[in-house]
């Protein structure tokens, strides 16, 4: 599904933050991507979700070479991937409930078909007492919630989550961790970016670790 | 709106009735930046709408002593010796009135030149005394006019002392006046236009500048261009309209109100001074029109920039990808 060969990034005439990646995420695969905090976690989630071009080597995204893809087409692309934004980029003026309705609602879709499912997502994440809240009176942790499920709605090939679970206790960090694993077993490639080694270690999962702009993976 | 959402796990606890509010709008309703915004749109379309009304008005005005001045013309009959004045006028009288397209041939009458006198000679005067000219004022068909020149010359032949005056030189210098007053007070309307313009472009786009995090979140949730653009689009089109038409209407207000209130106090001394400055605050339909127009076109240029900031906002974004030296290091 997603491709890397021999790619290498660099912010303008500095030394390479990523070089010489080479990896596959397949379909329905489940990685965390791990490292020390700089080594190019967020540059390399913000490459797979096509927010970046490579100053050098190949990317495939869903079988197309990333660097031609004309800019029209971008959005119809990222409507198949789910982007939890470490910042969670949720917009003030909008309700939870809005908020992820978003992505369907940007599709063209009609409120009637997507109502029920919003709400019971939002229950999953346990916010449904915080449908009606606008963002800037709910906690971090209600916020990333609310940023996952925003990912998660309109049931993505693939789920980039940038840190999801740092702003929620251990028990709501089990219990995102566990919708994530249902959303893998229902098809949706998952990649989430951590440091939280405790939640590494309750999933057997490929481990893609970044360090100093390189990757080791672990099967 | 209400929503029978789904029971709570699956043991089906009861059913709970959610309350959602109506929908958002994508973009935000009017904030601090919108709402600065809309007050620079209202005061650049009251200043524009006043400029516009003014200038119509002298223009509608100069077309006016224009007309005034070319639709009548003067025969004046100086006394000389053993002329019988009273004849002359009537001869002069008959002979202009044989003229095809001159409409009308009015004797000033000595009562009535006496008036025209008094500033200068007082009240109570002999004009029996003094060698007073008389007047024949002639009406004439502005779109047929008589042949002035035949005229002058059956007056030269029939009554040496009538001279034909045909306000050419008056009305020349007139029409000259009019001409660079219309010129002048277009030249400050295409300024105050232009100004208008760029000031709306600039503030459009600082207003655009606080919502950019909004086109970014729509970009990266799929949304395509020309969604983000219309939703933009159609809220700053309300934000334009709205402060356009405050600031047109306060203006067209403004000259109806000035109107009235000098037809309802015409002959005070107040009234005759402003008048006298500012003549008549009588906007035609075209000035009405014209305010519109600006409105109109206010809005448009509110809406068309924000258009063209979205789309220049997520090239942008697009730009960025594809030199990562502009995008924050992450």
């Amino acid at each position: 599904m997603i491709h890397f060969e021999n790619v290498g990034l660099r912010y303008g005439m500095g030394p390479e933050v990523l070089r010489d990646l080479t990896f596959d995420i397949p379909k329905r695969s489940f990685q965390f991507l791990t490292g020390p905090s700089g080594a190019g976690k967020t540059t390399l989630m913000r490459l797979l979700f096509m927010s970046l071009k490579p100053t050098r080597g190949l990317i495939r995204m869903f079988d197309r070479d990333i660097s031609i893809i004309p800019g029209e087409d971008l959005p119809l692309l990222r409507r198949r991937i789910g982007i939890v934004f470490q910042d969670f980029r949720l917009l003030d003026h909008m309700t939870t409930y809005e908020n992820v309705a978003l992505p369907l609602r940007v599709r063209g879709k009609d409120e009637s078909s997507y109502r029920s499912d919003v709400i019971e997502l939002l229950k999953w994440v346990g916010l449904g007492e915080r449908i009606n809240v606008l963002p800037p009176v709910l906690s971090g942790g209600e916020k990333q919630r609310v940023a996952i499920a925003r990912a998660l709605i309109d049931q993505p090939e693939i789920l980039l989550a940038d840190e999801p679970t740092g702003n929620v206790d251990p028990p709501m960090a089990q219990r995102l961790l566990n919708l994530f694993i249902e959303l893998n077993r229902l098809g949706t490639a998952v990649v989430i970016a951590t440091h939280d080694l405790t939640l590494m270690d309750r999933v057997n999962a490929r481990r893609m670790i970044l360090s100093e702009g390189r990757l080791d993976i672990y099967d | 709106m209400t929503e029978h959402a789904s029971p709570e796990g699956d043991t089906g606890k009861k059913e709970r009735l959610v309350a959602l509010r109506p929908m958002a709008p994508i973009v935000p309703p009017v904030n601090v930046s919108g709402r600065a915004l809309m007050v620079v749109i209202a005061i650049m379309s009251f200043l524009c709408a006043i400029t516009l009304g003014a200038v119509t008005m002298v223009q509608e005005k100069a077309e006016a002593w224009q007309g005034d001045i070319s639709r009548e013309i003067t025969i004046q009959i100086k006394p000389v010796d053993d002329l019988d004045m009273e004849a002359a006028l009537t001869e002069v009288q008959s002979i202009v009135l044989s003229y095809p397209g001159a409409l009308s041939a009015e004797i000033v009458d000595r009562a009535s030149t006496a008036r025209l006198l008094e500033p200068w000679l007082g009240e109570g005067f002999d004009m029996d005394e003094l060698p007073v000219p008389r007047l024949v004022i002639v009406t004439i068909d502005e779109t047929a006019p008589p042949d002035f020149a035949s005229i002058r010359q059956t007056l030269a032949e029939a009554v040496p002392a009538a001279t034909l005056d045909d306000h050419r030189a008056w009305a020349g210098r007139l029409i000259s006046m009019a001409r660079i007053t219309v010129f002048i007070g277009v030249g400050i309307l295409t300024l105050m236009f232009a100004t208008t313009m760029l000031t709306v472009i600039f503030a459009t786009r600082g207003a655009m500048d606080g919502n950019r995090h909004i086109v970014e979140v729509l970009h990266f949730v799929g949304a395509e261009t020309g969604f983000i653009a219309s939703e933009f689009q159609k809220r700053f089109l309300l934000i334009g309209l709205k402060g356009a038409a405050f600031g047109g209407g306060i203006a067209a207000a403004g000259y109806v109100v000035l109107g009235v209130w000098q037809s309802n106090t015409m002959a005070t001394a107040l009234n005759d001074q402003v008048t006298a400055l500012f003549g008549r605050f009588t906007l035609s339909s075209a000035g009405y029109f014209g305010i519109i127009g600006i409105v109109v076109l206010i809005s448009a240029m509110t809406a068309i920039t924000t258009r063209l900031t979205v789309i220049r906002t997520i090239r942008e974004i697009d730009r960025q990808r594809a030199d990562p030296s502009l995008a924050e290091i992450g």
